[in-house]
């Protein structure tokens, strides 16, 4: 390839940014030796140089761009393509800090329209501007902002007002990430003491790799290594430990196809994109328990032979990436890390790679793309990742509770783990529990809880109100009505009952919600998020939208009813034939809402 | 290339067809199958000469045991594999999207194929409302990825409508009939010329086929190889005498032969297809089966035709 870059130049703050990732330009008679693959490889830097550039600059101008092509041999039509496929960039001029605010479902219902609104009617004032944004991930603690501040950190802040926007955005800002340990379990100590996932958090310095020893941190490694790589598998083969990303899918078959590949390297990938609506519990558990993370990943790379892994954590988690980040580099000093991991001899160590604006990157294929500098599309499979994932190498990916759900396992034994939840859906399971609830955040339930003990545990319907309708599994899951609360939640029951547990959402809505204008918003979610590869999810969630504005709006084509049908062509072709689970989800929430409620039946919600 | 195949004779498959035993060689996609036995399957993002990319799923069939419908185009053979081409599932979702892709796009000159297959498959796109307005030149290039672009008035069908870009003397570019096919990215990378001079941009509907910074042609990485012309299958990219004659009204295949010959300009020996009207060459393609260029030229090949000729820029 001969690389055709673009006249422009960067500024010398833009190159100092670029350089400070990755290193001061190499002199030209070095540059001449390196080529073919060794310049290739670098492509997978795209994504944290763009970062780099955009954190100092605000921006990603024409001139930072054309360095970042030149000193990692891109092209600069893919390099635009790339940048502009994230949220998170601008390749236009903008002011250097922009405030995210969230004005999706959980939020709009608490406190994120009002926001928005005063945030209209201030009109901007140059140094900063701010934009509706999808769920940050902050439900509980609704309404949400993320301040996006080019030259300082960024900060990710909840229960926003006004005041809250410009104490962010001040010149002289000296606010925080709030961390708050939003699982109110843990103020019980006895409840405390019966919790697996969550029993750490706020009680164990999050920042002490110490003070994770020595509340029996790293005791699941030592035991995976007392019982090797296969023994290791068939503990949490046998634990029957299923995914809680989304798609359940057995862990310990997924380690094992990646283990017995003869393909080297082996990849293992702690999916931390967390962009679910709803969810909010992988922040959580990277939040105030981030070792638990490192040692879990080092105990799958260890069963599967990986000498590497990477976090890819979602870009509006500022301090989820700075705690996981120290815990690496502690884990790395304490020699858990690095060559000799426990001086046993086997050699392992974490990247962590940050998001930057993209529902789609928590599909695990456009995840690999991500990664690899490209564009965030999903891959139509097969190949499935554990024979060609990350770079085309066999790669185990799991959801961060998937993770660290194998400390647990080693922990207590395989049969010790199934102790508790049921026969098929074993041990426990993280929920998060927002919207109309009087006692928002994560919770830890064993699986077989009903719907409405859930609900009960954070204390009910906010207010004695009654309630009206839950979002169960995030926008991907599907609405259900008060006759559900019975419904138990467990991957069987689940697939039974033609409901979803998806990635442990549950949103709860009080009789005075307007349920349409929720069905609006995830509609809209949908056409914003979608990567727009294939037709179905491309061209059908903007169809869908607009369908659904002219139901509204009373002012359809045809008759309601011939609008209710032109809805379900569209949902069955996006659940059919798109390449990816978001387009084949696209349509689920909007049709439980319709058919549950009987949105647009007249006599509807 | 070598003339006689040099790769191990390759082992053969059976499956099913819509209950029919079929043998395919190993590595064969579900498509070949459906060639094999005459089965007419429709196709707009696949070509013969470029990696599928499997994105418009308008080829889609039913396989047993699989949760979603897969594209014919790319999923290959696997022994026992049992296919449907002909289920109301398949018969839908070909449907629809034909009906999505025809509602947001211009597909007015897309291969006579494709319309016969709107006919067949009954699509109606307009039944998504009356097409939105063409935008502003320069619009949807500045659309940016998560933030909400809605429909004005939701009783029109968004469309990728927008002014024809035409910043070289060569081709034009008229994404407003853009299928978003990924077709002339291939070409112009990894499957043909290597240049990169195009690549996809922004998110969702409002993707796009984009320089870098949507500059115009000629300051971007292009060698106007005309490779991306040659593979566009709506018209989107167009020599520049076919878009000129086009707008005078003076376009006519009827009228047109086409010669086949051998590039004079160097010794690789690349097949031309001199596509002539009234006795003046109005473009150049090269065969796709072809073993020397499968189907793309370079530069020279492709617009060094004009000493043949004089083409006045005002033909009418
Ligand atoms: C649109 C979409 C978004 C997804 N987002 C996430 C995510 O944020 N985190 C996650 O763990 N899995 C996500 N998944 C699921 C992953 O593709 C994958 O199944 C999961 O990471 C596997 O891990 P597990 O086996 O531990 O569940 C998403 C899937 C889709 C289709
Ligand atoms: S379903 Fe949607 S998100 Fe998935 S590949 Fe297709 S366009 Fe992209
Ligand atoms: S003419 Fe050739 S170089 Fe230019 S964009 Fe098309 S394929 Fe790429
Ligand atoms: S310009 Fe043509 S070849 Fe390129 S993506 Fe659009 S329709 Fe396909
Ligand atoms: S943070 Fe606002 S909806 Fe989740
Ligand atoms: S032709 Fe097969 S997906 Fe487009």
């Amino acid at each position: 390839m001969d690389l055709h870059l673009m006249t422009a130049r960067p500024t010398d703050e833009e190159r100092r940014a670029v350089d400070g990732l990755l290193g001061p330009e190499p002199a030209m008679n070095d540059r001449v030796v390196r080529g073919g693959h060794e310049t290739r490889a670098d492509r997978t830097l795209l994504l944290p140089a763009l970062h780099a550039l955009h954190a100092a600059e605000g921006w990603i101008s024409e001139g930072g761009l054309n360095y970042i092509c030149e000193r990692l041999t891109v092209p600069p039509a893919e390099a635009y393509g790339v940048a502009t496929f994230y949220a998170m960039f601008s390749v236009q001029p903008q002011p250097k800090t922009v405030v995210h605010v969230c004005d999706d479902i959980a939020c709009r219902i608490q406190g994120g329209n009002a926001l928005v609104a005063e945030l209209e009617a201030l009109g901007a004032d140059g140094d900063w501007t701010w934009t509706r944004s999808p769920c940050l991930g902050m439900c509980e603690q609704a309404p949400a902002i993320f301040a996006q501040r080019a030259g300082r950190p960024d900060v990710s802040l909840g229960e926003a007002t006004v005041a809250t926007v410009r104490a962010a955005v001040a010149p002289d800002s000296t606010v925080t990430c709030a961390g708050g340990v939003t699982a109110p379990q843990v103020w019980d100590p006895v409840v405390r003491a019966g919790l697996r996932l969550l029993r750490r958090l706020g009680e164990v310095d999050p920042s002490s790799i110490d003070a994770y020893r020595a509340a029996g941190g790293y005791a699941a490694l030592r035991r995976a290594i007392d019982l090797g790589s296969e023994g290791t598998i068939r503990e949490i083969t046998d634990a029957t430990l299923l995914g809680r990303g989304g798609a359940a899918f057995p862990t310990g078959v997924k380690w094992k196809a990646v283990a017995e590949q003869s393909a080297r390297p082996h990849f293992v990938i702690c999916n931390a994109d967390e962009s679910e609506p709803g969810t909010f519990k992988d922040r959580l558990v990277m939040e105030l328990d981030p070792f638990s993370v490192v040692e879990a990943l080092t105990i799958a790379g260890y069963a599967t032979g990986a000498e590497r892994g990477y976090v890819y954590i979602r870009g509006e988690y500022p301090l989820a990436t700075e705690r996981l980040e120290r815990a690496v580099a502690e884990a790395r000093v304490h020699g858990y890390l690095g060559d000799d991991v426990m001086e046993h001899g086997f050699r392992f160590d974490i990247e962590l790679r940050r998001g930057a604006g993209a529902y789609i990157c928590g599909e695990e294929t456009a995840l690999f793309n991500s990664l690899e500098g490209k564009r965030g599309e999903p891959r139509n499979k097969p190949p499935f990742p554990v024979t060609s994932g990350v770079f085309g190498k066999p790669t185990a990916i799991n959801n961060v509770e998937t993770l660290i759900n194998v400390l647990p396992i080693l922990e207590l034994g395989a049969q010790g783990y199934s102790s508790v939840g049921t026969e098929d859906s074993t041990g426990t399971r993280l929920f998060c529990l927002s919207g109309h609830v009087e006692r928002p955040g994560v919770y830890e339930h064993p699986h077989g809880v009903t719907l409405g003990d859930a609900i009960v545990s954070a204390g009910g319907v906010r207010g004695g109100k009654r309630l009206k309708a839950v979002l169960l599994g995030g926008a991907a899951g599907g609405f259900v009505g008060p006759d559900r609360l019975d419904a138990r939640l467990t991957f069987e029951d689940a697939r039974a009952g033609g409901y979803t547990l998806g990635s442990g959402v549950i949103m709860v809505f009080d009789e005075d919600t307007d349920l349409v204008d929720l069905v609006l918003r995830i509609a809209r979610f949908f056409r914003d998020e979608s990567c727009g590869q294939c037709v179905p999810c491309r061209v059908g969630t903007v169809r869908q939208e607009e369908a659904l504005l002219r139901l509204v709006s009373g002012r359809t084509l045809g008759t309601r009813a011939d609008e209710l049908a032109l809805l379900e062509d569209v949902a069955d072709v996006m659940r059919d034939a798109s390449i990816c689970g978001l387009g084949q989800t696209a349509a689920a929430a909007v049709g439980s809402a319709i058919s549950t409620f009987g949105l647009f039946d007249g006599s509807g919600a | 290339m070598s003339a006689v195949p040099v790769a191990p004779p390759r082992r053969l498959l059976d499956a099913e067809v819509d209950g029919v035993v079929v043998r395919v060689p190993e590595g064969a996609t579900i498509l070949d199958a459906c060639r094999d036995q005459g089965i007419d399957t429709p196709t707009m993002c696949y070509a013969d000469n470029l990696t599928p990319i499997n994105a418009c799923r308008v080829c889609v069939v039913e396989v047993e045991g699989a949760r979603t419908l897969v594209p014919a185009c790319s999923r290959t053979v696997e022994a026992g594999m049992k296919i449907r081409t002909d289920t109301d599932r398949v018969r839908h979702s070909r449907r629809l999207v034909m009906e999505l892709l025809g509602s947001s796009v211009d597909t007015s000159l897309a291969s006579s194929d494709w319309h016969r297959w709107q006919d067949e498959y009954a699509a109606a796109p307009d039944r998504f409302g009356a097409p939105t307005d063409p935008m502003e030149a320069g619009e949807r290039d500045r659309r940016w990825a998560g933030h909400h672009h809605g429909s004005p008035d939701p009783s029109r069908a968004e469309t990728v409508s927008q002014p024809v870009k035409v910043d070289n003397e060569l081709y034009v570019r008229d994404y407003g009939r853009c299928v978003l096919c990924y077709k002339c990215v291939e070409a112009c990378g990894t499957d043909a010329q290597h240049t990169f001079a195009i690549a996809v941009a922004g998110r969702g509907f409002d993707a796009r086929i984009s320089t870098e910074y949507a500059v115009p042609l000629d300051v971007s990485a292009c060698v106007y190889c005309g490779n991306c012309i040659g593979v566009c299958p709506t018209g989107a990219l167009m020599f520049s005498s076919e878009h000129d004659m086009r707008a005078a009204g003076t376009w006519d295949e009827d009228r047109q032969t086409v010669t086949n010959t051998i590039c004079p300009y160097c010794g690789v020996g690349c097949e031309l297809e001199l596509h002539v009207q009234d006795n003046a060459i109005v473009k150049v393609t090269s065969p796709t089966d072809n073993d020397v260029t499968s189907g793309h030229l370079c530069i020279k090949g492709r617009f060094g035709f004009q000493y043949v000729q004089r083409r006045k820029k005002d033909r009418t």
